[in-house]
């Protein structure tokens, strides 16, 4: 017997380990590119307003930037929760995402505007320039105005409470807020 | 059959179409040169959300804005190496289906060369050593004679 | 009352399985022959069950019974019946029942066979792959049953098959690649058989080799088949991607591309002995691996079924069971002293291991590109994507490699060959096909392409060296021709070396030449391409059995010569919604010509996809080639008389050469 015949063994055990390991893995999940840098900077009208809009609307953090469109049905399930936070005094900009305004605007005046600004993103270049790949889609932005999170799906309770609450320690008290936009 | 798995078959559902029908967009380029890059391009760019496509085949709608800003940056004289820093910027290296060089990717890249090197030195070693030291052969004549023999055995064994 | 008989076949299959498994072992182990004899009957006895098991549910999707879970979400009332048939296999849990099916199925080929071999090694082989069998009845049973009812909520029609699955090709497809996946599994059970008789002498070698032949053919048949497959159905004209299930097939191909060759040394010179034990392993391993990265969702994938990880763990550990315990057997038990056979670098045997080198390089480079995301992902070093320009780069420059070696392999002589020799045989054929390369060069109608000449420069000499040594082994001086020279086995060297040379000329030449434009057409507008001319005739709508298509006629003219008409479609699928392309393509020879309908662009214009592909259906017919020559050498009367014989012949070979 020699300890050369035992390589391709123990090359498959080093291979099981890392497959095992992917069991774990979602590889469909795909982290910002953007984190740990500035906002990207944009000059953008505001929805309601119109008034003109830059990066430094944003500041001072932090902040949530929540991408969302009246053509996103996730974007319907998260925004109760995102009143919720809202009222809680979260700082929320929207990012609305390839929206057409009019709708965007029945939209807010139907379910109420959580938002303190939206950014009107038609033709969705500030999205892209924030590598923003569908909606819903919620970013942190810090004190700095950098991007520190982001966070793709709906937002619910549980993530918040998860990924977002040491930005935002008011966001969340336990027992008072609903946990209505939980999935289980 | 619980609901979860139901939801799973209606997701997988949804997402089949991307992969079934072709994209096909008439975009105009003001010269073939470009229009060819375009091509290149658009089959190195992995689309950020669908199933392992490229920009180039999946209709998804993030793929097709990033056809119109591949093109758009192309007319405007970008180069491929300024188009695809752009991508890595917004969607990181995954975006890439050429993994660019870099400390973790310098390995997958020279892995070939080094897996034949390896091989090779392995067969010189093999010929040099293992088969310097295998029993001496019998001279031609010998060998001749004795393949003969042996081919004539076989052939009565066989019959 | 039909699936639940299903389900009980099944799980008599599943026991018959673990007696097969455990029995022989333990017969083989005592020297009991009453034990060992149970082995082929236990064999077919699960293939029966599997059998009925496999037609009862063909039954549930042919009388559309959707209170079975499998057939509410892969099949439809108004779906044509022969789709309602593969339909059986276009899913997750009834492609597994096929795998079982095909597996029960080559135990019993060679439980039928093998009549002539050893008791002791019929036992040994036939358990291990019922202990295959084993897992995978298991795996279907415990985590993917396809009898599962949906009751009592039956829903009222089915959801449909993916439209993508409509088609001819996956009638044949699934069945033709699972017969090359599962089939290595019995050469992996003669290696491991023969590790655990400790006699791993030539005689395994013999026994296993037609068996590795008619698998490797079977794979390469499949995975034609699939490239053909994806060309004319997704409306891309793409032919490769290097997807990961792609590649998951492809691994085991290129691994048995080594073994088929090895396996000729160890027979013929008793040589490479251990080695080609391994790699008999690993071409089993590598079906397995990509049957775990198919099902499991650890790679994302066009392909892919739908994710499920506990699916994905079962694999696994049957994964690390099968293949850990081989190798730990194979440490303990492989020869450690070297074959006392001489040979030297000049020689058959030498050429066999550049192609084995090459082989297995290329192996472990698709393994590790398809694996490199996820390790990347395991240790948090970031998210990567590796796909076609990576393995076009690292994967054709090893084929270029190979094929030098080709022409030279199969004309040198075993043991000890001079370059001499070499030069003389090979002189002519070399010039002629340089000529051919530099005149292709000089006077084709195109501009000189480089990396066509190279191409034809392989082929070219892959091919007449391999004619070469055809002729050289038929004529005769007095030109009369010894046809009964020609052994199957070597006529299908002939075909399956000339099959590849035909693919890489075909693969480079569609890469290179492929003309393809996306143009806006209406009703009258005329385009040309690759030097045909089209004709948008006539736009309009049509309806077929579960969907309804938008249709364009195109009428292609070369030189004002009608060529053909061609209406490719835009179908939307009624049950599903789902909307597919249907190229219309004219397949000839020398060139297709391929049509793909986009969407509309305003009132009367669509957008459409015109494509000129020169030779691409070379890469099939190679294919076909390489296949069926494999197939073929099956015939080779040494293998039909599969006995005593070929041990004691072996062994002399061994003898006299040590």
């Amino acid at each position: 017997m020699q300890a050369r015949r035992f390589t391709p063994l123990l090359a498959f055990g080093l291979l099981t380990g890392l497959l095992y390991k992917g069991l774990s893995i979602d590889p469909t999940a795909l982290p910002a590119a953007r984190l740990g840098q500035p906002f990207p900077p944009f000059t953008q009208r505001e929805l309601i307003s119109g008034a003109e809009l830059t990066e430094q609307a944003l500041l001072p953090g932090p902040a949530l930037v929540n991408v969302w469109a009246t053509w996103c049905y996730s974007c319907r399930v998260e925004h109760p929760f995102l009143l919720q936070l809202a009222e809680r005094g979260v700082p929320i900009f929207g990012l609305n995402y390839k929206d057409d305004s009019s709708k965007a605007l029945d939209w807010l005046a139907q379910l109420g505007d959580p938002y303190r600004l939206n950014i009107f993103d038609a033709d969705g270049l500030v999205g892209l320039d924030l590598g923003v790949y569908g909606a819903p889609e919620t970013y942190v932005i810090d004190e700095k105005g950098q991007i520190v999170h982001r966070h793709v799906g709906v937002l619910d309770a549980r993530v918040f409470a998860r990924d977002f609450q040491r930005w935002f320690p008011t966001g969340l008290t336990t027992n008072r807020l609903s946990l209505g936009g939980e999935e289980r | 059959m619980n609901v979860g798995r139901i939801i799973s078959f209606l997701i997988l559902l949804a997402l089949l179409p991307a992969a079934a029908w072709a994209v096909i967009e008439t975009y105009r380029f003001s010269s073939p040169e470009l229009e060819a890059r375009y091509h290149s391009l658009s089959q190195e760019l992995r689309c950020p959300k669908c199933q392992n496509q490229n920009i180039a085949d999946s209709n998804a709608p993030i793929a097709r804005d990033l056809r119109v800003v591949l093109h758009e940056q192309l007319e405007a004289g970008a180069t491929d190496e300024d188009i695809l820093a752009f991508m890595v910027a917004r969607y990181g290296e995954f975006v890439r289906y050429r993994p660019g060089v870099d400390r973790n990717t310098a390995l997958l890249w020279a892995s070939p060369a080094l897996l034949l090197l390896a091989g090779a030195f392995g067969l010189v070693w093999h010929f040099k050593v293992r088969q310097a030291s295998a029993p001496h052969p019998l001279t031609a004549r010998e060998r001749d004679e004795l393949e003969r023999l042996m081919a004539h055995s076989n052939k009565e064994s066989s019959h | 009352m039909i699936p639940e008989l299903g389900h009980i076949a099944l799980i008599i299959a599943f026991c018959l399985a673990i007696a097969l498994t455990f029995l022989p072992m333990w017969g083989a182990a005592r020297r009991n022959v009453s034990a060992m004899n149970v082995a082929p009957t236990l064999a077919v006895s699960v293939t029966l069950f599997v059998a009925i098991a496999f037609s009862l549910l063909t039954t549930s999707f042919l009388r559309d019974d959707f209170s079975v879970a499998v057939v509410a979400a892969n099949s439809n009332s108004l779906l044509p019946p022969i789709f309602k048939f593969s339909a059986v296999w276009g899913n997750h849990e009834g492609s597994l029942l096929l795998w079982v099916l095909i597996l029960s199925g080559w135990m019993s080929a060679v439980a039928f066979f093998s009549r002539g071999l050893p008791l002791i090694m019929v036992a040994r082989v036939l358990s291990v792959m019922g202990f295959v069998a084993v897992g995978f009845l298991a795996f279907s049973l415990l985590t993917s049953n396809p009898f599962e009812r949906l009751l009592p909520s039956t829903p009222l029609d089915g959801n449909d098959l993916n439209p993508l699955l409509q088609d001819p090709g996956l009638i044949i497809h699934p069945p033709l690649l699972y017969m090359g996946y599962v089939g290595l599994s019995v050469p992996f059970a003669f290696a491991i058989a023969a590790l655990l008789g400790g006699r791993l002498d030539a005689s395994w070698a013999r026994w296993s080799r037609p068996w590795t032949n008619v698998a490797w053919g079977f794979l390469s048949l499949g995975i034609m088949l699939g490239s053909w497959w994806a060309y004319y159905e997704l409306g891309w004209g793409g032919w490769w991607f290097w997807d990961p299930v792609e590649n998951a097939s492809f691994m085991p191909w290129l691994m048995g591309t080594a073994l088929v060759h090895s396996l000729a040394v160890t027979e013929k010179r008793g040589v490479f002995r251990s080695w080609t034990v391994l790699l008999a392993i690993f071409a089993f391993s590598l079906s397995l691996l990509g049957t775990f990265l198919v099902r499991s969702g650890v790679l994302t994938s066009v392909h892919a079924f739908a994710a499920d990880p506990e699916r994905g763990l079962f694999i696994l550990i049957f994964l690390a069971l099968v293949v850990g315990g081989s190798l730990l057997l194979y440490a303990m038990r492989a020869p450690s002293v070297a074959s006392r056979v001489f040979y030297t670098a000049i020689s058959r045997e030498s050429l066999l291991m550049v192609n084995n080198l090459a082989f297995t390089v290329a192996t472990i480079v698709v393994l590790l590109g398809t694996l490199f995301p996820l390790v990347m992902d395991a240790f948090s070093l970031g998210k990567y994507s590796v796909g076609p320009p990576y393995f076009n780069a690292v994967f054709v420059p090893l084929m270029a490699l190979v094929m030098p070696f080709m022409t030279v392999g199969p004309l040198s002589r075993w043991r000890e060959d001079t370059v001499g020799r070499w030069l003389h045989e090979l002189m002519v054929p070399g010039l002629a096909v340089v000529l051919l390369a530099a005149l292709l060069g000089i006077f084709g109608d195109r501009d000189f392409n480089v990396w066509i000449a190279l191409a034809v420069l392989l082929s070219g000499w892959v091919s007449l060296g391999v004619l070469r040594d055809f002729w050289r082994r038929v004529a005769s001086g007095d030109g009369r021709m010894r046809w009964h020279r020609v052994s199957p086995s070597f006529l299908g060297m002939t075909a399956a070396h000339l099959g590849f040379a035909v693919v890489v000329l075909g693969a480079v030449v569609v890469t290179q030449l492929n003309e393809e434009r996306d143009l806006r057409m209406a009703v009258g507008d005329v385009e040309e391409l690759g030097g045909y001319r089209f004709e948008l005739l006539e736009i309009g709508q049509s309806q077929g059995p579960n969907y309804a298509a938008d249709f364009a006629v195109f009428e292609v003219t070369d030189a004002g010569q009608r060529i053909a008409l061609l209406a490719p479609e835009k179908r939307r699928y009624f049950a599903s919604g789902q909307v597919m392309t249907e190229a219309a393509i004219d397949a000839s020879f020398w060139r297709d010509v391929y049509i793909a309908l986009g969407e509309p662009i305003g009132d009367d214009a669509w957008a459409v996809r015109l494509q000129y592909k020169p030779m691409v259906r070379w890469l099939w017919l190679g294919g076909l080639m390489i296949g069926l020559g494999s197939l073929i050498t099956v015939f080779d009367r040494r293998y039909r008389t599969q006995s005593a014989r070929s041990e004691s012949s072996a062994v002399g070979a061994v003898g006299f050469a040590g």
